[in-house]
């Protein structure tokens, strides 16, 4: 178990390997109740949401769930968030480490019409993923979840208890994600496993929830994009809508960066052999070694490649797919390349 | 978490088994346990020489990277291939199957001296 935000959350429940293959394969649940919610009703609160990130709000349709980011005026990364849309209302869903940041950034540009709740402390969050995740759902919902299309929700109910029920995850599967309020919480944690159990379903700790996001390219904050980086140079483009109307927090320096170009990508890196690329290792600029051009930002060895994945940022001119480099392990000079992301796509 | 009665540990949790001069050495299930899933190990040449307390080779687990330290002086004269095609094994048989090296001792007598005992062992992985 470790200290995660306020929350003690173990990083694995029995094998970090073995609970990423049970996702892969079947079925896992994460409890991911450390992520925070905030609620944002009154007047004006689409402009303002569309405002505080770069994806295209306005675009939105009650029901639907949008991955996006909050920049500071540098366009560097105050967090990167996950919007839903309510008739009435949004919530948007913020990084653990980062509830009392994103909340104090959002508070300072809120117009007066605009109310926030941060009910974090109120809600629990379980992540259903796997191919089997739709087989488990659809014994706990009392609707038919399963016809939701990716990235869309329903505030339902799950084991007769009310649950906010959206078809989104961080690990690539198929998967559905449950806000509830914790009361509420066990039971149908319960009722999951109960579900689960003909598919094997296990829950699944915060080092396979890594590797999971890490074989997608998936970025994490604070280790692959933070204050110090931006969206455009993080793979962030196709959320970055920089022809949307409103003068979003950040959009003139971003505008600015890509007419000039980015000096720099983060790039997805496979080893050629078996080396282990954690966080802070070098990325060299020949497989044979050459200058340090970056470092690695999140690295592991992809239990399904059985090979060392890793992110970092190096120079655009050898971010390209196909670009051989290096990884310094430790000593050891393991030849890399640029792989087009995503490392692992799923095969259904 | 088992600690085998017959063997000596060092305290940066590598077990020996000495036998006909030869200490076959791996880590505990203590250490297995900490380092969770082991991808792979990095062992030293047979024929190599070992000094007490200095790093021969490394594991590479899923939660972190641990160097490993000959609990004795000698020369290296196995290493358990089976490790490179079955690193895991360090972690569901630590103390059989998932041996490490086996070294030629040197200096025997003098080397176990600084070895710890079950209960010593105990003692340290319980504190």
């Amino acid at each position: 178990m470790v200290d995660f935000a306020g929350y003690r959350m173990p990083i694995q429940y029995h094998s970090i390997r073995a609970e990423h293959m049970r996702v892969r394969t079947t079925v896992g649940v994460f409890d991911v109740s450390h992520m925070g919610e905030f609620f944002v009703t009154g007047e004006g609160r689409e402009e303002f949401i569309d405002r505080m990130t770069v994806n295209d709000v306005k675009s939105m349709h009650a029901g639907q769930a949008q991955y996006s980011c909050m920049c500071m005026p540098d366009g560097g990364i105050v967090d990167d968030l996950l919007i839903y849309k309510f008739e009435d209302k949004f919530m948007i869903v913020v990084n653990a480490a980062n509830t009392k940041k994103d909340w104090d950034w959002l508070f300072s540009h809120k117009p007066s019409t605009v109310e926030m709740k941060d009910r974090t402390d109120d809600y629990s969050l379980l992540a259903i993923q796997g191919r089997e995740a739709s087989a488990v759902i659809n014994q706990i919902a009392d609707s038919d979840v399963t016809s939701l299309r990716y990235y869309t929700f329903v505030d339902g109910k799950a084991c007769d208890h009310p649950a906010i029920i959206s078809r989104t995850g961080y690990t690539g599967e198929d998967g559905f994600e449950l806000y509830l309020e914790n009361e509420f919480a066990p039971d149908v944690w319960d009722a999951v496993m109960k579900a689960g159990k003909r598919y094997e379903i296990e829950p699944i700790g915060l080092g396979a929830r890594d590797s999971l996001r890490l074989e997608m390219k998936m970025a994490l904050y604070g280790n692959d994009i933070d204050g110090t980086t931006n969206p455009l140079e993080a793979g962030l483009g196709w959320i970055t809508k920089l022809n949307k109307e409103s003068d979003f927090v950040g959009k003139e320096q971003l505008l600015k960066i890509k007419e000039e170009g980015v000096t720099r990508r983060l790039a997805a890196i496979q080893l050629e052999d078996s080396g282990f690329p954690r966080p802070g290792y070098p990325i060299l600029s020949e497989t044979k070694g050459g200058e340090v051009i970056g470092k690695v930002t999140s690295g592991t060895v992809s239990p399904m490649l059985n090979k060392g994945i890793a992110l970092g940022y190096v120079p655009v001119d050898l971010a390209k797919v196909g670009t051989k480099l290096a990884i310094d392990c430790r000593g050891k000079i393991n030849a890399a390349e640029v792989i087009k992301p995503p490392f692992y796509i799923r095969p259904y | 978490m088992k600690i085998p009665t017959d063997l000596l540990y060092t305290k940066d949790h590598e077990w020996v088994r000495f036998n006909d001069g030869i200490a076959t050495v791996g880590i505990t299930d203590f250490a297995q346990g900490e380092l969770g899933d082991v991808v792979f190990v990095q062992m030293p040449e047979i024929g190599s020489a070992t000094s007490q307390g200095d790093a021969f080779g490394s594991i590479e687990a899923v939660k972190a990277v641990a160097d490993l330290y000959a609990p004795v002086s000698g020369e290296v004269v196995e290493v358990n291939s089976t490790l490179e095609e079955k690193p895991e094994t360090i972690n569901s048989e630590p103390y059989q199957s998932g041996w490490i090296i086996k070294i030629k001792a040197s200096n025997w007598e003098a080397d176990k001296a600084n070895l710890l005992d079950v209960a010593a062992y105990t003692d340290l992985t319980s504190a």
